[in-house]
């Protein structure tokens, strides 16, 4: 027995960059037989670069990448809807693609008749569709809809019938193309159930999503593929991983991007704006509700912001409950006996979180000369996912400010669980013995 | 090439559903429905008798008849023309099944070709009930030829709609040439005239594909006589088919880039 399902191997893929055609002359095309001539480098572009990859039969497979990774490509060659450019792809058995859901729908006749040609263009006879009719309408939850044109459906409607018709064309290998965003909770349920049905049943799924719980949770291999290229392969939660850290590592890439720039467009870095008093004053007044930006008089100035993680590593990208260290390096031209730092911690959408300054916390400023740096280490960060912000301050305890940092600095929070609002409080669970869960997959 | 033809078969169920669906949903919402396939031939009709048999009467008086005889040959070309029209651009109009489904694309123009067959065959009646008003009958024994003749035209039409259809995807002017192309066509072809009229251009006519289809329908179906056409019309069936299996490998090289191109 053969037991690969799906095979893909050293494939290439190169589409034309430019809708225009770039025709052969005649002979050309005589010599060559090709009507279309070869194209120069830079009016292709390479969807895939040489990926291999094998399915075992029975196997579920979870293809992860950024959008424009060459993901969907490899979907379409599988399906054989596109050919490869260079390489050979070979798939075991009836395939069926919820690429397109309800692709082939016409809009004028009803469900029941779109149900009956949607299965045949999906190879079913109509025998075989009579037989799971029933079924299939179940499925999509339209028995009452089913005699009514298709374009009097609800998109939800449109989609959870495509998506019952392909699911029940019983194929061998099924390549699912990250459609199970389109029903409510409730159909997205069945769906996996459906899923998890074809697993048992030793069917090969190659499934395309952006849903990195449903991959580690669902499949039993997974392939990283970014910018058309295999990056890694073989455990889903070890793919899945390797993958977060470089999204993760790109987004601090972004993050210290943009957090350079905005620091940049208030007055460049390092350079506090000397701004009056008065000016001053009335940005102090509407404080919470000035968007970002920096003031000051310059008597103190905050000349760096640095976030770190517990290791000493500068970064931008934190994960739930790990230590972070804001860094700020201060730097007073003359001695300023009156100062307090502050910082302000705000949620990507201005709402406030937490904000605290030495002032506050009954620290007596002393003395401040030359160059310092201040450190303040959150030893837990509980929040949850997210992008937050960060004010930093200097100012006198009366409020003018020697530097303000508006909204200019700014984080992310990653976390695996998917939990709602902003703060995480340590917690956990304690249930009596009448209550059991089963074991973590 | 030749396996692809075996899986064409396997999908005439499809080109079944496919038909019954186009045909189902052209009149779906409209209040006369089926009824218009018997209404846009009689309105041809109507409209080609009026002009060249009332309107420029002296030229068409030696076909009597004329309504018939024009009937005769109108009936096929009509079909032959919106199957030519709609087929080439069938690959484009269903561009969303070539890249989303996978199924053989040339299921597409051989559809376009079936469902306008089906109106065609539609429009036999009516030109029945016209043979009986003005007592036209046909010789019974020519009858199966009408059989033979209807598959030439479907061999020779579904040669040109692979070939036309597949060029288009990437030449998309071909769309727009088709159609001027045709009208020039029907005018070149004996069907509002008889071939018989004008002998100094037997040779012109003798090289136009379709005088040969017309001329075998009116033979059949208006003149009285032996059919002394057929060996033209079996001619024609010969070269369709050579032609067609030509269309269809160019059709095949070009297959892996519909889903690309369209």
């Amino acid at each position: 027995m053969n037991s690969t399902a799906i095979t893909l191997d050293h494939v290439s893929k190169i589409y034309r960059r430019y809708g225009g055609r770039q025709f052969s002359t005649l002979k050309s095309a005589l010599l060559s037989g090709d009507l279309v001539r070869k194209l120069r480098p830079e009016e292709t572009f390479q969807a895939l670069k040489d990926v291999s990859f094998t399915v075992p039969k029975g196997c579920t497979y979870g293809v992860v990448g950024r959008n424009g990774s060459g993901k969907s490509t490899a979907l379409k060659l599988v399906a054989g809807i596109t050919k490869p450019t260079i390489g050979t792809v070979h798939v075991e058995g009836r395939i069926s693609a919820l690429i397109e859901l309800g692709a082939g729908f016409h809009p004028e006749i009803s469900g029941r008749e779109n149900v009956f040609i949607n299965g045949i263009m999906l190879g079913l006879t109509k025998k075989e569709i009579t037989r799971r009719f029933d079924e299939i309408v179940e499925f999509a939850e339209l028995t009452e809809f089913i005699d009514a044109p298709v374009k009097t459906y609800s998109s939800g409607m449109y989609m959870r019938l495509g998506f019952a018709v392909a699911i029940h064309v019983d194929p061998d290998v099924l390549l699912v193309d990250e459609v199970l965003a389109v029903g409510d909770e409730g159909f997205t349920h069945k769906c996996l159930d459906k899923f998890g049905e074809f697993k048992r049943r030793g069917k090969t799924i190659l499934l395309v999503t952006h849903s990195l719980g449903l991959v580690e949770r669902f499949c039993d291999e997974a392939v990283w593929l970014d910018a058309g290229e295999k990056k890694a392969e073989g455990d889903p939660t070890r793919v899945v991983g390797t993958y977060v850290t470089d999204v993760a590592r790109q987004e601090e890439r972004f993050l210290a991007a943009s957090d350079e720039k905005a620091k940049h467009d208030a007055g460049g870095a390092g350079q506090a704006t000397p701004a009056g008093p008065v000016e001053a004053e009335s940005h102090f007044g509407d404080m919470n509700q000035a968007g970002e930006g920096r003031w000051g008089s310059g008597g103190v100035e905050i000349a760096s912001v640095d976030f770190q993680d517990a290791n000493g590593q500068s970064t931008h990208v934190f994960h739930t409950g790990e230590q972070m260290r804001v860094i700020l390096g201060v730097k007073a031209a003359a001695p300023v006996r009156d100062f307090v730092f502050g910082i302000g911690l705000f949620t990507a959408d201005g709402a406030m979180v937490y904000g605290t300054n030495t002032d506050i916390e009954e620290l007596e400023s002393d003395r401040l000369e030359g160059e310092a740096t201040v450190t303040l280490t959150v030893d837990s960060l509980d929040l949850v996912e997210g992008t937050y912000k960060l004010d930093v301050a200097v100012h006198k305890r009366d409020g003018a400010p020697y530097d303000y940092h508006r909204l200019l600095h700014t984080f992310r929070v990653k976390s695996r669980i998917k939990d709602g609002g902003i703060y995480r409080p340590k917690h956990h669970w304690d249930f009596s013995t009448a209550i059991r869960f089963k074991p973590p997959k | 090439m030749w396996h692809n033809l075996g899986q064409l078969l396997r999908y005439r169920g499809l080109i079944q559903s496919l038909v019954a669906r186009d045909l189902k949903a052209r009149y779906r919402g409209s209040m006369l429905g089926f009824f218009w396939s018997f209404v846009n031939p009689l309105m041809l009709l109507l409209i080609y008798s009026f002009v060249f048999a009332t309107l420029l009467e002296n030229r068409t008086q030696g076909i009597q008849p004329y309504a018939v005889f024009m009937f005769t040959g109108l009936l096929p070309w009509t079909w032959f023309q919106s199957s030519m029209n709609e087929a080439t651009g069938s690959l484009i109009s269903g561009g969303n099944l070539i890249k989303k489904v996978l199924f053989p694309a040339e299921v597409l123009p051989i559809v376009t070709i079936c469902s306008n067959m089906a109106h065609f065959l539609l429009g036999l009646p009516i030109l029945a009930i016209f043979m009986i008003y003005y007592g036209v009958t046909p010789d019974w024994i020519e009858l199966p030829w009408f059989l033979v003749a209807l598959v030439v035209q479907f061999i020779f039409t579904a040669a040109l709609a692979l070939l036309l259809s597949a060029l288009s995807v990437h030449f998309r002017d071909v769309k727009d040439l088709v159609s001027n192309l045709l009208t020039f066509w029907f005018f070149t072809t004996p069907i509002i005239y008889s071939y018989q009229q004008y002998p100094e251009y037997k040779n012109y006519f003798d090289l136009n594909p379709f005088t040969h289809l017309a001329i075998s329908y009116q033979e059949i179906l208006f003149f009285d006589g032996p059919f002394g056409h057929k060996w033209w019309l079996l001619a024609l069936g010969g070269a369709s088919i050579i032609l067609f299996f030509a269309a269809y490998w160019i059709f095949d090289r070009l297959r892996d880039s519909f889903s690309e191109a369209v």
